[in-house]
């Protein structure tokens, strides 16, 4: 035994859980926040351990709880097992968790609901764990719906308000449920399809499976589980709820919908690479769609005034270099990205946080402006995670960016200069929303700026504990031709083995075309951060001529209004279902069965009006009718003895 | 007299002894109704845990020889399939009982050996091992219901009882003359016998599609499949929150039952030809029953539609077979244990329609929204029994969901698509049920006063809501049950993968 402690890493949020959500409206508040953080603070202990014992033996670390579902050949077990790459994650999901959960003391110090807010968080990080911990498919897929359910508790937190004018928060919760229920559908048949075919759910297992089968079968085995990716990553053409999920309190932004859950997708085809890399088909679709993705949502990014959508955008950009470097093959740099993109983005999100707080609630950065001085500390925690964010050496997403583009460029040329084009564009959007948050004059009212103020004392530790992960975090991945040890890549190697062994070497670049494209992308993304600053720091006629210009203007306003793809979607799915429902209810049901049911009851009763005649009322005659069947059916019987 | 026969007759007993009680002493008659079902409840425990999960045949079996003359013996036991389902039945007992407290305003004695009798009708058609008894106990059932609609009903109560009789005689009766050509055959009703007949070839294969199709009509009426179901939306909204409760949590499965009891081992070989079509019909009933709760407003409505979509999976999984004509272990066995949880969280559903119909008098969902800030506790369990309904893994309701597409997918990939869409379209509605009842402001001012639930209301729900969890989590304590009896089913073999 000796690994039973496995057990506790997930348990001790779930108690957190259950303490916090049954008797937590009777607590303090401070006691409230205390059970939710330091649960988490207790996992994070027991997962930097394990993180230390792997990195001692290289061995992963498995417990099994008990069987969950037995049935014949069918052995489904709730048990975990960590390796290198759920290493990674468990310590990102709890340690950025904690943070965050940190943060939320400060944070939600105002809200009546804080127990609520606390039980749900906890379940989350319960519910994550399960994920990147379990030792089979079925208990990940376990994790996966509970992430979802929490995911949607907390878009709909404050279940009464508005989102936008026409979308409520309870709307966008719903939202995120069900388009993830479509991914999901996916998932759920490739399990099935997975279990038809290898006989086994548990990923050990199928690590030794001979995955040389028939192409066709392998290759709808995967598609089916980057459908489900596609929901849970946000990716074309199921990342419309993510926008939306900004609904939710910004803590749960940051931890939710940038930094964890939305990254399962990534950690599920790390899991299962040793199967992805079987079928190029869909290695290439997730890179393709990987791409498009990055692109698309970088240029919505692009116009949007909401700072926390312009972040939602972002992850969702981002999110597509992770599944492009994973659908290249390039597993490590695509965690890594995954994890420096946990840290700055946490702090970016949490660094919104604080401006809206400072701001008296207020999203739009049109009427923000020139806070650099007024709240200084989350200004600089902000810029590094901005810096970060468009890939700037030194800080953290440049290493893990980088690495991703160069992978590309060896795969596909194509897709490497699109992904260029996003890290421009990426630089564009985050100095434009540094610059209208920061830099500029105030737009505020007299009063907001009387209110502005830097956050309390815990929420700066965080942001100020976040702002060196997203300085330095980049630093345990420098790659060779940056004489640096490439450490991060090493590390996960035990858990990619397979996967690479099937690609075959990859052609390594030489480090003179490695700093070539360094050069290339630090000059594209330094023009774009450059332009975006310069635009919207000042008040740059360019601003107007752009949204005046008619192929300008129209650009604006279908990228500001992202496409109308939520219309459209709601137009042809939603409208037809919920309208179509109706229809063939009164048709086929009320018309068609109950009147079919009606017609025949009628005739009945025509029937017996007629019939009623018999019915005479004398108990004699009835008695002898009796009498006369009773004895038909005597003897009937009597003659078969 | 044995254990079983006790817990089958006990209801029965207290239903005569209820006559003796004056008409007007309802705390007496309430008191003691609820500790005969409770009595009930606590005698059925035994059937589990001395249950030997390692054996296929009947358990706690007693055998009396009964119409001598006519091969009608009392047979009765249990074994993997039913045991579970008499735990449920029983279970849900005390729970209804204490439901209905304060609800039933009129003719309680009545109405309380109704209930009494219902309980007598249901275990005894699970526990009966001859086909004579078990017919017996399925008409003892219908009468009680026809009441509990007819007299505690809503406004169109007439209506909708007379439907419901109608429809589960017409089922009744063909079953019944599909039992007398049986009896014709092997000149017994006993069950196991009647097994072996089959088995040695003595009725043409022409005759058994038949009779095949004549038992599964009555049984198709009673699940109910699509296209037989349109009577239960009626009796739901119409019947009183106990009717309901009954209904789903219980009634229903006796089609399932009986599919799985009788029709399926009796004639394996039409059992074979008919499989594709109810599989069909299960499939597309998943998908057109989660359409028709989208389009309701009545609460009721919405979730006697999808009661009709979960039956749909029930059924997918009872006819999980594949080409080589083969049953999935686990569809078969997903689709019991989806009984189970479906009783226990569409049960739960309507018990909580009932709460805030007892309240407010209506069960319209645009006269609410909101709720979850004047009634928390309620909004708590509402959501997790939602989350059960919906196949949330963790819940019971998942289990049963996953095996029986497991299953179905295994058999034919088609119907495990389509069963699979009706996952997504299950969602749909519920949340969106959901979401007008509980989030937003308080629109309406009638809402405003809404008191959260009693301790009482929260007595009844608790044990649901542990049962979901228990369920969700340790599924092996209730499949283990059920492996010996599936693999030894007359004449089928069971496949995996």
């Amino acid at each position: 035994m000796g690994n039973t402690y496995l057990l506790f890493i997930p348990i001790l949020p779930l108690i957190g859980f259950l303490i916090n959500g049954l008797i937590g409206h009777k607590l303090n508040r401070k006691v409230v926040g205390t059970i939710g953080g330091a649960t988490v603070l207790g996992s994070f202990i027991l997962s930097l351990m394990t993180l230390f014992r792997i990195l001692g033996d290289g061995n992963a670390v498995s417990y099994v709880a008990f069987h969950w579902i037995t049935i014949a050949d069918l052995d489904i077990t709730f048990g975990f097992r960590i390796d290198q790459l759920s290493a990674v994650m468990i310590n990102v999901i709890t340690g950025v968790g904690f943070l965050i959960h940190v943060y939320s003391n400060g944070y939600m110090h105002e809200d009546k609901s804080v127990a609520r807010f606390f039980a749900y968080l906890n379940l989350f990080v319960f519910s994550m764990l399960i994920l990147v911990m379990a030792d089979n498919i079925v208990l990940m897929f376990l994790g996966w719906e509970g992430v979802g359910l929490c995911s949607y508790l907390l878009i709909g937190f404050w279940y009464q308000d508005m989102f936008t004018k026409k979308l409520s928060n309870a709307d966008a919760g719903k939202k995120a449920f069900i388009v993830n229920r479509v991914g999901d559908f996916g998932f759920l048949l490739a399990i099935f399809l997975i279990f038809m075919t290898f006989g086994t759910l548990n990923f050990e297992q199928l690590s030794h499976a001979d995955m040389n089968i028939a192409g066709g079968l392998i290759t709808a085995i995967t598609l089916l589980l980057f459908l489900g990716a596609t929901g849970k990553s946000a990716q074309i053409p199921l990342y419309i709820w993510l926008p939306d999920a900004m609904a939710g309190p910004t803590p749960v932004s940051a931890l939710i919908h940038a930094a964890t859950m939305v990254t399962a997708g990534i950690y599920m085809i790390g899991r299962l690479s040793f199967m992805f890399v079987h079928s190029e088909t869909t290695m290439l679709t997730i890179a393709v769609i990987g791409t498009l993705t990055a692109v698309f949502s970088a240029t919505m990014g692009l116009t949007q005034n909401d700072i926390k959508k312009v972040l939602a955008y972002s992850t969702v950009s981002q999110l597509g270099y992770m599944f492009m470097a994973m659908g290249v093959g390039a597993f490590s740099a695509g965690i890594f990205h995954l994890m420096t993109h946990a840290f700055f983005k946490a702090l970016l999100f949490l660094g919104a946080g604080s401006v809206i707080l400072a701001c008296h609630h207020e999203q739009d950065m049109r009427k923000m402006g020139a806070l650099k001085d007024k709240i200084p500390t989350t200004f600089w925690m902000f810029a590094i995670g901005s810096l970060a964010l468009m890939g700037i050496p030194p800080f953290a997403g440049f290493f893990s960016k980088d690495d991703i583009l160069a992978r590309v460029f060896v795969e596909h040329k194509a897709l490497w200069a699109l992904g260029l084009v996003g890290a421009g564009m990426t630089a564009f959007y985050t100095a434009r929303m540094v610059a209208m948050t920061f830099f500029g004059t105030s737009k505020m009212t007299k009063k907001q700026e009387l209110h502005v103020h830097e956050p309390g004392i815990s929420v700066r530790f965080v942001l100020i504990a976040l702002g060196v992960l997203s300085a330095i975090g980049g630093l345990i991945g420098i790659p060779a031709a940056l004489h640096g040890g490439a450490h991060f890549s090493h590390f996960l190697d035990p858990v990619f083995e397979a996967a690479q062994a099937h690609q075959g070497g990859h052609h390594h670049l030489s480090h003179l075309t490695e700093w070539i494209l360094m050069v290339i992308s630090i000059a594209v993304v330094a023009t774009g951060g450059w332009l975006g600053f310069d635009i919207y720091s000042k008040e740059k006629s360019i601003r107007k001529n752009f949204v005046k210009h008619p192929i300008g203007g129209k650009l604006h306003h279908i990228s500001y209004n992202k496409y109308y793809i939520d219309e459209i979607y709601d137009f042809v799915i939603v409208k037809s279902i919920m309208g179509g429902s109706k229809a063939l209810w009164k048709f086929f049901d009320v018309t068609i069965i109950d009147g079919f049911v009606n017609f025949v009851a009628d005739i009945v009763a025509f029937i017996s009006g007629i019939m009623r005649k018999i019915q005479t009322g004398h108990t004699n005659s009835y008695a002898f009718s009796i009498f006369i069947g009773a004895l038909g059916i005597l003897i009937y019987i009597a003659s078969r003895l | 007299m044995g254990l079983l026969s006790l817990i089958v007759f006990l209801p029965l007993l207290g239903a005569i002894l209820l006559l003796f009680f004056p008409k007007d002493a309802h705390k007496a008659i309430r008191i003691f109704a609820i500790i005969i079902f409770s009595a009930i409840f606590l005698l059925s425990l035994p059937l589990y845990f001395q249950f030997d999960s390692s054996q296929s045949g009947l358990q706690f079996e007693e055998q009396i020889n009964w119409i001598g003359s006519i091969g009608a013996s009392y047979h009765i036991g249990v074994d993997g399939i039913s045991v579970l389902l008499v735990l449920l039945t029983a279970f849900l007992g005390p729970i209804v009982c204490l439901s209905t407290w304060k609800n039933i305003t009129i003719r309680i004695r009545g109405f309380y050996i109704s209930l009494l009798l219902l309980q007598t009708g249901m275990l005894g058609a699970f526990v009966s091992f001859d086909l004579l008894l078990f017919y017996i106990f399925w008409e003892v059932m219908l009468i009680p219901m026809f009441f509990l609609i007819g007299i505690w009903g809503s406004e169109n109560r007439i209506y909708a009882t007379v439907k419901f009789f109608l429809y589960t005689m017409v089922g009744s009766l063909l079953m019944f003359l599909a039992g007398l050509y049986l009896y014709n055959v092997a000149g017994t009703f006993e069950l196991s016998i009647l097994y072996e007949t089959i088995r040695a070839n003595s009725i043409p294969e022409s005759v058994q599609l038949w009779l095949f199709a004549a038992f599964a009509l009555s049984f198709a009426i009673k699940v109910p499949l699509f296209p037989f179901h349109t009577w239960l939306p009626d009796a739901h909204v119409q019947a009183p929150t106990a009717g309901s409760v009954i209904l789903a949590g219980v009634l229903l499965k006796m089609g399932t039952y009986g599919f799985i009891r009788f029709a399926i081992p009796l004639f394996p070989d039409a059992t074979l030809v008919f499989a594709p079509y109810l599989s069909t019909l299960a499939a597309v009933g998943i998908i057109y029953g989660a359409l028709m709760a989208l389009a309701q407003t009545d609460m009721k409505k919405l979730i006697a539609y999808s009661s009709v979509s979960h039956l749909g999976y029930v059924v997918l999984g009872l006819f999980a077979f594949n080409s080589a004509g083969q049953l999935s272990l686990q569809g078969v066995e997903g689709g019991i244990y989806q009984m189970l949880s479906h009783g226990l969280s569409t049960g739960s559903l309507f018990l909580l329609v009932g709460v805030i119909y007892e309240r407010r008098h209506t069960k319209t969902i645009a006269e609410f929204g909101g709720l979850a800030k004047v009634m928390p506790i309620y909004a708590v369990i509402f959501m997790i029994t939602m989350l059960s309904s919906i196949g949330l893994p963790g819940l019971n309701g998942f289990i049963g969901e996953f095996l029986i597409l497991m299953g179905a997918f295994s058999a034919n990939y088609v119907f495990g698509i389509m069963g699979a869409l009706g996952v997504i379209l299950g969602a749909v509605y519920m949340l969106i049920l959901y979401q007008r009842t509980f989030f937003g402001e308080i629109t309406n001012k009638k809402n405003l006063p809404l008191n959260d639930l009693t301790a009482r209301e929260i007595v009844v729900f608790a044990p649901l809501i542990i049962m979901m969890v228990i369920m969700g989590i340790f599924p092996n304590l209730f499949l283990e049950k059920m492996h010996a009896t599936l693999q030894a089913l007359p004449n089928i073999e069971m496949f995996t993968r």
